[in-house]
């Protein structure tokens, strides 16, 4: 049981309670980090080849968004509790969240890879078959680079996502951030008390920003050609 | 050397395309394929580098049968230009240029500096290599475009519109350029359009196809607007063929008179002395024709000075003098003086001619070409 030895409760108080439970609450938050960006990755690893199907062969398109739109209307604590049993894992697993969010993440990037080959122009494309480019030489150096753009801007949704989905799963005991609100929740009998909420709140936005920042920094450097052209 | 030997294309919708179509695309000449949307242009194209593959019959280059090799290799020695560049937007024009090059394994370094010098070749500054193709305008592009196809110096170049995205200003400019660079290079060029116009001004042959992919016709351009083949054809080459194939009719040495002409910078009295029929021609110091003054036009007050060039009438075309007589009439019929002003090939004047002279000679021409084909008629027969 955890004491509140900060003894105001007003929301401001966040900072004092950080200070008192850092240690604590700075491995939450390195759990949340990588619970929330690793799914992200191995969640585009899967999705570049489903896109790229899906691409190739039109008629897979259509059903492969029905698809990954029903995934996506799974509740999200509902995903978390049935994946153990399907996988074969024991409830509170390490490996449950990082499973559940990856279904989330190529639910939502599949689309996003096959829009983003769809970007490409199609003279583009005919060009460089014309000039001799294989098939997957193609892929790598023509249309990855020219989709980064819409990869990007899918992936910073996925993250931002993952960040509060990641809290959903503290509030069923996974070590993350979301284990903050968890206590909060304790400490609240009988009267209210906000520090931990806050906080909690605080070093989600946080996360999700840097989070957000990096992203935009790589697909900058990703596309020299855009800002070239914007600087027109 | 391209041949196609019965070339057939069947789209899987049952679509035809192309319907045995056998002609030949001599080396270091231009090929022209035209005819009306959808007659299979496109598709006759792309199975040449097997974008797409024939459903029947064969294409040998060199007769080397292209069905034989792989496609990716036989790409890279084929040059390649669409109607939008379809430029890489990715990358800098120096590195779209030396894009086959890369493939080839090529060093960077050397691709690279082969690049540039295909940017003066095609008329592209220097100072553009570092840009991306979104900064450039669709006639640069355009030359970029060239630029890459000529990039591994392949012995063919398939061009599929190249130019009929661009104003009509650039396109001709485009096209002087392509005639000239051609004449260097000596590529076998299989060029598309659906230009009869262009198909004219470029060919060395045109392939007149028709919708379903069946050949017309295929002849140099002067055989085509003189003896189109069929109504077909003839309809398609147009209602003013007989104006245009004078354009390919040598003028001859041309019956030119003396005219009478005022150097610039000389006295106005003295071109008052020497107009005919209100109009003088003038030339600068070396002979060659600036322009018509009209003596009667020039301002009271100006009419103790000098000939300047402000004075000058710039309207009327020059005619060479070995040139057609298409070019011969047009420099009678616009001229201002109504006297057609012809050059020698250092553009120095010669004399002038009238639109009633040309006639004749363009009479003199059709006579004799009756004759012949009425020889031609009764050998055939
Ligand atoms: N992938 C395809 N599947 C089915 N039919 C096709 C396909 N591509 C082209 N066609 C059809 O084949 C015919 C020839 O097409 P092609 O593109 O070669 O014409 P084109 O002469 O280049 O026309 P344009 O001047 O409009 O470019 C057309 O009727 C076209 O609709
Ligand atoms: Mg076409």
């Amino acid at each position: 049981m955890i004491v509140a030895s900060s003894a105001d409760s007003s929301p401001w108080h966040f900072w004092a309670y950080f200070l008192d439970h850092r240690h604590e609450d700075l491995g939450w938050l390195w759990d949340h980090v990588w619970l929330s960006a690793l799914p992200v990755v191995i969640g585009l690893a899967i999705s570049l080849p489903l896109g790229y199907l899906a691409r190739r062969y039109r008629w897979v398109y259509p059903p492969m968004l029905s698809i990954t739109g029903l995934l996506y209307t799974i509740p999200s604590i509902a995903l978390f509790v049935i994946v153990p049993p399907l996988f074969g894992l024991k409830s509170l697993d390490p490996l449950q969240v990082p499973i559940a969010l990856t279904v989330y993440s190529v639910a939502l990037l599949v689309r996003v890879v096959a829009d983003g080959l769809a970007s490409v122009p199609d003279d583009v494309l005919q060009s460089a078959t014309a000039m001799g480019f294989g098939r997957v030489r193609r892929l790598v150096s023509v249309e990855l680079p020219i989709a980064v753009p819409v990869i990007a801007a899918g992936l910073r949704v996925a993250m931002v996502s993952n960040v509060s989905l990641v809290a959903v799963a503290g509030t069923i005991g996974m070590n993350n951030l979301g284990r903050l609100f968890d206590q909060g929740i304790q400490l609240s009998t009988p009267t209210a008390y906000y520090p931990p909420i806050v906080l909690g709140i605080v070093l989600c936005v946080l996360l999700a920003t840097v989070f957000d920042v990096v992203i935009v920094l790589a697909n900058r450097a990703a596309t020299p050609w855009r800002r070239a052209v914007a600087a027109r | 050397m391209i041949r196609f030997e019965s070339v057939s294309k069947v789209y899987p919708d049952g679509t035809k395309a192309v319907d045995e179509l056998s002609l030949v695309a001599p080396s270091r000449q231009i090929t022209v394929l035209v005819g009306p949307s959808g007659c299979g242009k496109t598709t006759s194209l792309r199975m040449i580098n097997r974008m797409i593959e024939p459903t029947g019959g064969r294409i040998f280059i060199d007769d080397r049968d292209t069905s034989t090799e792989s496609p990716t290799s036989l790409r890279r020695g084929i040059g390649y230009v669409i109607q939008h560049a379809g430029l890489f937007p990715h990358r800098t024009i120096v590195d779209n240029v030396a894009t086959v090059p890369y493939l080839l394994g090529q060093d960077k370094k050397q691709a690279r500096k082969r690049a540039l010098e295909l940017f003066e070749l095609v008329g592209l500054p220097a100072n553009f290599a570092k840009r991306y193709p979104a900064q450039l305008s669709g006639g640069q592009q355009q030359r970029v475009g060239v630029a890459r196809a000529l990039a591994a110096d392949p012995p063919v170049m398939l061009m599929d519109e190249p130019f009929s995205a661009v104003d009509p200003v650039v396109r001709a400019q485009l096209q002087q350029e392509f005639l000239r660079l051609q004449g260097d290079l000596g590529k076998t060029i299989v060029f598309v359009t659906h230009d009869i116009d262009e198909a004219i001004k470029l060919g060395d042959q045109v392939a007149v196809l028709r919708v379903g992919g069946r050949l017309a016709q295929i002849a140099t351009p002067a055989e085509l607007l003189s003896s189109p083949a069929d109504p077909f054809v003839a309809g398609f080459v147009g209602r003013d063929r007989g104006y245009r194939a004078l354009g390919f009719a040598s003028a001859g040495r041309l019956p030119v008179s003396d005219e009478p002409t005022v150097r610039l910078g000389s006295d106005l009295s003295q071109a008052k002395d020497r107009a005919r029929d209100g109009w003088v021609l003038v030339v600068d110091d070396n002979n060659a024709p600036v322009g018509w003054l009209a003596v009667d036009r020039v301002p009271d007050d100006a009419l103790t000075g000098q000939v300047t060039p402000e004075l000058v009438n710039l309207g009327g075309t020059l005619a060479k003098e070995d040139g057609t007589l298409r070019e011969a009439l047009d420099s009678a019929l616009s001229s201002p003086s109504g006297r057609g002003v012809v050059v020698d090939g250092d553009g120095r004047l010669l004399g002038t001619i009238t639109a009633a002279e040309v006639l004749e000679r363009i009479e003199q021409h059709a006579a004799a070409s009756r004759t012949a084909g009425a020889q031609g008629g009764r050998a055939a027969s």
